[in-house]
């Protein structure tokens, strides 16, 4: 459903791309993850995606169609997306802040219609938010703020969901009940691509893995295909095993400290 | 229910303080006088003050208000900063700049004095912004307020350099722009800022959904599928309008942008529209009582309009700081 192709991002005044030849595509009803260490380019391919860095060459293409010349809110009704930050600067009442995900979806006197009342709707069911509508974003805890953001997301009716590190504050539960809403989306057909950190998180939900370093693709495909010692210790610089989640036997890493011998 | 009170409470405030204002005056009239006088009865005298003199300023109080109001809402809400404002960016410093370099210039008319403000405070805006991000970035809105702050700085001394050899008879005076002033209103002026006021008002209500969108953050905003450079560079350009318009034609009154839009959030307001709607009009309320509290609290002196605008928004000004930090 959205495919990256050969994408090279370079910020202005920096030596390097921050995205070199990317190419990769996120399929429907799959959960894929882009994963890598801190500035391998991960965040900026999303930015890419919301156009707010140029591409210096290569192509995003939605549904067939290269992003850059949609209109930016058609663009927004197939591709929804939730930015790593965003800061409550003026809170509003969580049932508006939701329904401003009807956005690219009305003109301009337009307020309300009934297509977006059953939008709104189905999100804030999938999303688990309904006992959240009346508070204010300014009494949310971490975990209902993150689910309130996806809801508004969920809100644009897009076939395909992108998150920037959407577990970066959130505890082991929230963490858990948030990748198992990933799951669940995927399951009702949604694209979804999850940009994280959190390699062990993924590979136990994702489809797919895409390694980013240094603005490279350095692996990509199942969990179990990407995640081996040898790439990732390279990439990470740092001595890793990879073992073997017990529960349901998803790769699972284990950085070592420096000087272990492993046995 | 909040809001419908808050509705009818400014309504009615705006009334009362404009009847006020109308009533109370060197010399005193009854509301049978001014109501005969708005009909064209009663004593020449007295319909000539009501008429050219208080009428006139009364509206004149309005506008710059309603402006102001506006102004600082679209701002607050398209620059995510709360302690956003024209006069505190270096918005209306910067329009003073033009509006006195045109005067200088021997330009004058209450229908071009608004652009070349507005020429000005473009500059001082893009200024402002070029210091905020040499200084660290907008996006920290204390950054962003110092810059303005430097601005209006220089751009008050701008106008004092520009007017310290001017003849008196064609300039009214740097302490007439710099504190602000609706005394000598006429009725070409208030025409004109009404002009200015009616389209910038259209505009910005016409773009009120987009600054709710804008009001989330850039990344989220372009996730909606919003042009956000577009849509905040328009925005900022007609919050300057009308900031500019109020400057040529009232001088520089501060903190209304500031003040305004959090009274009317607080009474529960919240999507853009609506609060720059209620801005307008608490505006208009704000700025009718600081001119009538300006004529009032030390007969028969009259207070500089922008210092008591001031000794209201200060305080305020402190509170919100301190709620950011």
């Amino acid at each position: 459903m959205i495919r990256f192709e050969h994408v090279v991002v370079r910020y202005r005044r920096a030596t390097g791309a921050a995205v070199d030849d990317v190419t990769f595509s996120v399929p429907r009803a799959r959960v894929t993850a882009v994963v890598g260490p801190n500035g391998s380019g991960k965040s900026t391919l999303v930015r890419a995606l919301l156009r707010t860095v140029p591409l210096a060459s290569g192509d995003i293409v939605v549904d067939d169609i290269p992003v850059r010349s949609m209109d930016r809110r058609a663009a927004a009704r197939r591709v929804a997306v939730v930015p790593q930050r965003e800061e409550n600067v003026f809170p509003l009442p969580v049932r508006e802040f939701i329904a401003l995900g009807r956005y690219p979806h009305q003109d301009v006197w337009r307020a309300a219609i009934d297509t977006d009342d059953a939008a709104i709707d189905r999100a804030v069911r999938l999303a688990g938010v309904v006992p959240l509508l009346d508070r204010s974003t300014a009494e949310l805890s971490g975990g209902e703020w993150q689910r309130v953001r996806i809801a508004r997301a969920l809100a644009q009716g897009a076939d395909a969901l992108v998150l920037d590190e959407p577990t970066t504050f959130l505890d082991i539960a929230h963490e858990m009940a948030m990748f198992e809403l990933f799951a669940l989306l995927a399951r009702e057909g949604q694209a979804l691509l999850v940009v994280s950190h959190q390699l062990n998180l993924v590979a136990r939900f994702a489809h797919q893995l895409v390694l980013l370093h240094r603005g490279r693709v350095v692996a990509a495909g199942s969990p179990s295909d990407v995640m081996r010692a040898s790439i990732l210790e390279q990439v990470y610089d740092w001595p890793i095993v990879i073992t073997r989640d017990p529960a349901v036997g998803a790769p699972s890493l284990l950085p070592l400290r420096r000087g272990t011998h492993v046995l | 229910m909040r809001r419908a009170g808050f509705w009818t409470a400014s309504v009615l405030a705006l009334i009362l303080l404009a009847l006020a204002a109308v009533v109370y005056g060197a010399v005193p009239l009854s509301l049978h006088d001014v109501a005969a006088a708005i009909t064209g009865q009663g004593d020449p005298a007295t319909i000539a003050i009501v008429r050219t003199l208080r009428a006139p300023r009364v509206l004149l109080a309005i506008l710059v208000g309603a402006g102001l109001g506006m102004s600082g809402a679209a701002l607050q809400g398209s620059l995510r900063n709360a302690l956003a404002e024209p006069y505190l960016l270096g918005v209306s410093g910067g329009a003073a700049v033009g509006a006195v370099c045109a005067v200088a210039l021997g330009v004058s008319g209450a229908a071009a004095l608004p652009l070349a403000a507005f020429a000005g405070a473009a500059i001082a805006t893009i200024a402002t912004l070029l210091v905020a991000r040499a200084a660290g970035g907008r996006a920290d809105p204390r950054v962003l307020l110092m810059a303005g702050v430097i601005i209006g700085a220089f751009a008050n001394a701008a106008i004092m350099i520009a007017l310290a050899d001017a003849p008196p008879n064609r300039i009214r005076g740097a302490l007439w722009w710099m504190m602000g002033s609706v005394a000598d209103a006429d009725w070409t002026r208030v025409a004109w800022l009404f002009v200015y006021v009616v389209i910038g008002a259209a505009l910005l209500l016409w773009f009120g959904r987009d600054i709710d969108v804008l009001a989330l953050g850039e990344e989220p905003a372009a996730g909606l599928g919003l042009d956000v450079e577009r849509a905040g560079r328009r925005i900022f350009l007609l919050s300057a309008l009308l900031a500019a318009a109020t400057v040529a034609a009232a001088g520089l009154v501060g903190f209304v942008g500031l003040v305004v839009p959090h009274l009317v959030r607080m009474a529960g307001v919240r999507r853009h529209r609506t609060l720059i709607a209620g801005s307008a009009l608490v505006g208009g309320v704000l700025v009718v009582a600081a001119d009538l509290a300006a004529r009032v609290l030390r007969p028969p002196a009259e207070l500089p309009l922008g210092a008591v605008t001031a000794l209201i928004g200060v305080p305020f000004f402190l509170v919100q700081l301190r709620r950011l930090a």
